[in-house]
């Protein structure tokens, strides 16, 4: 079943700089699509759709849809906040808010009006559960987030999205400055996130594209290039770029 | 030509430049922080002359309410309720105004508005008090006696002044407050975007508290001007000096009897004339403070976000 459905999707940013090209493609729910590709392709242009982020940017023009359960969310009636808090976003760098751990995970909620302490609290466990940093937190969900280490704060991050129950989860390069550890937390976060969400991640290297896929998207300057479902893009990639890429010869 | 064949020499050098370059940097921080111990050095010394003359006493200066140097009556307070009032009035005009102008600066208005709308505003900051007094005594103090009724309000008085210094000081705080939200980092605002916030959620439960040190300077800076400001309470306020928080009633802050005082021809050494330096160090102290009590609340603040 697809969750998303990208269709001729183009974009170009009012400086110039990074854009996509014509892109469709059909995003399964329940399974972790990875988006890769060398820096400048398009990848975290097309996350930043997703949720409709890039109204914030600059961009000059942009045609095409994207379908989140059957309705295009490029529409311009729709309701950006609503649709924030069913396709919830992870960063690269981990942004805490300047609140107490448990305010990071409550604030999405308290924004959509959710007042009670019980419900608060459950959703605060049960997120910190599913990012794998309950135990790290448990005893200080009241201090400042901030003071927290990098790997930490980027799962408090994923908790913070998770709390809101979204429907789709995206992730741009959410490890690039974590230690391999706390890497390998969040990776082994994802899979079981997957039961209940639909992600879809930019990874940070090629080693995390083939470690995470169930399907993978080779993006090179702006163009989808290839799209397959499991590791065959890895292992037996039909186009001579991503062949090129996967293999390390550029990239 | 520099010999490449042999090593660098690396043996210390005095580098005469470098020294004289440190020397008078040095010279130049130094320059501000000896003004300022001379200022309080000249105050603390001419007001010591005021507190011996046998017809003051501290205890009277510090609780009297009653100023009056041709009789005798020198109590502070007359003057510092009305520097108190006009500022107190003066920032509750000009920090909810500053601080939605630098709200909507940098959270709403399109690079285009903003490049416009700032320096228009920073034009404010640099028109002259005197302006701004005559402004207030002309323009402000009419509309508001119409309003109230001339039996209420009379020429002079601190409403005016005060509402008329908070849009002096509007755009220095409003100016300072929006560099200070435009420097939170954008992935922030971004972060709370994508958890659902609206824009107005955004800036203020966000990005403001994120810039709260910078915004606290802003306010601290405008208190400052305000408890400062001269000619806008000279001109607009009145010259009666009255123990009175009602703003409907004219007063003379510590600043504009000062200025008042010292622009008549005083002789030297008279009572009157050190007891503007025992005023002078009042309204350092007042100003100190205000500076003191501002940081505090702010690093009250700044623990519960960072």
């Amino acid at each position: 079943m697809n969750k998303i459905i990208i269709d001729s999707l183009s974009l170009q940013y009012s400086d110039g700089t990074e854009s996509l090209r014509n892109v469709s493609m059909a995003i399964p729910a329940n399974q972790i699509t990875v988006l890769f590709g060398p820096a400048g392709g398009g990848k975290s242009t097309l996350l930043r759709c997703l949720n409709r982020l890039n109204d914030l940017t600059e961009v000059r023009a942009s045609k095409g849809k994207i379908l989140l359960d059957g309705e295009n969310i490029l529409d311009p009636k729709t309701d950006v906040i609503a649709l924030r808090r069913r396709v919830g976003m992870v960063f690269a760098r981990p942004v805490v808010l300047p609140l107490s751990i448990r305010g990071n995970l409550t604030y999405g909620l308290e924004l959509a009006g959710e007042t009670r302490r019980s419900r608060l609290d459950e959703a605060v466990e049960r997120s910190l559960h599913l990012a794998a940093i309950w135990d790290e937190v448990k005893d200080r969900l009241d201090e400042p987030a901030v003071a927290l280490s990098g790997g930490q704060q980027q799962r408090v991050c994923l908790a913070r999205v998770l709390a809101l129950q979204p429907e789709v989860v995206l992730l741009d390069e959410p490890t690039s400055g974590l230690d391999p550890i706390s890497t390998g937390k969040v990776e082994a976060a994802l899979q079981e996130l997957k039961k209940d969400y639909s992600i879809i991640l930019v990874p940070h290297s090629v080693q995390q594209a083939a470690r995470t896929a169930d399907h993978a998207a080779f993006f090179l300057q702006g163009e989808l290039v290839e799209f397959r479902p499991g590791q065959e893009i890895f292992t037996n990639p039909k186009d001579k770029r991503t062949e090129d890429y996967v293999t390390g010869r550029f990239g | 030509m520099v010999n490449m064949n042999r090593p660098l020499d690396l043996r210390k050098k005095p580098r005469i430049g470098e020294s004289a370059i440190q020397a008078l940097l040095f010279f130049a921080g130094i320059l501000s922080v000896f003004t300022t111990l001379a200022i309080v050095f000249v105050l603390g010394k001419e007001a010591l002359l005021f507190f011996n003359d046998p017809e003051v006493t501290l205890a009277e200066f510090f609780t009297s309410t009653k100023w009056a140097p041709a009789i005798g009556d020198f109590g502070i307070w007359a003057l510092v309720s009305a520097t108190l009032t006009t500022s107190a009035i003066a920032i509750l005009v000009a920090v909810p105004l500053g601080m939605s102008a630098a709200i909507y600066l940098s959270e709403y208005a399109s690079p285009r508005a903003r490049s416009i709308l700032k320096p228009l505003l920073e034009i404010l900051a640099g028109i002259p008090t005197v302006v701004y007094g005559y402004f207030a005594l002309l323009f402000v103090t009419p509309i508001l006696r119409s309003l109230t009724g001339e039996d209420n309000l009379g020429v002079y008085n601190m409403l005016s002044a005060g509402l008329v210094m908070g849009i002096m000081i509007l755009p220095l705080i409003s100016s300072m407050s929006e560099d200070a939200l435009s420097a939170v980092p954008r992935s922030l605002r971004e972060a709370a975007y994508a958890m659902g916030a609206t824009p107005f959620e955004a800036s203020v439960q966000v990005v403001l508290p994120a810039a709260l040190s910078g915004i606290g300077a802003a306010v601290i800076v405008g208190i400052s001007r305000a408890v400062g400001e001269t000619m806008i309470v000279a001109v607009a306020s009145g010259a009666t000096s009255e123990f009175t928080f009602n703003p409907l009633q004219a007063a003379e802050t510590m600043t504009a009897h000062i200025a008042r005082i010292s622009g008549g021809d005083l002789s030297y050494n008279s009572i009157d004339y050190n007891s503007l330096f025992a005023i002078a160090l009042m309204l350092f102290l007042v100003t100190l403070v205000l500076n003191l009590v501002s940081q505090w609340v702010v690093a009250k603040f700044r623990e519960q976000y960072e």
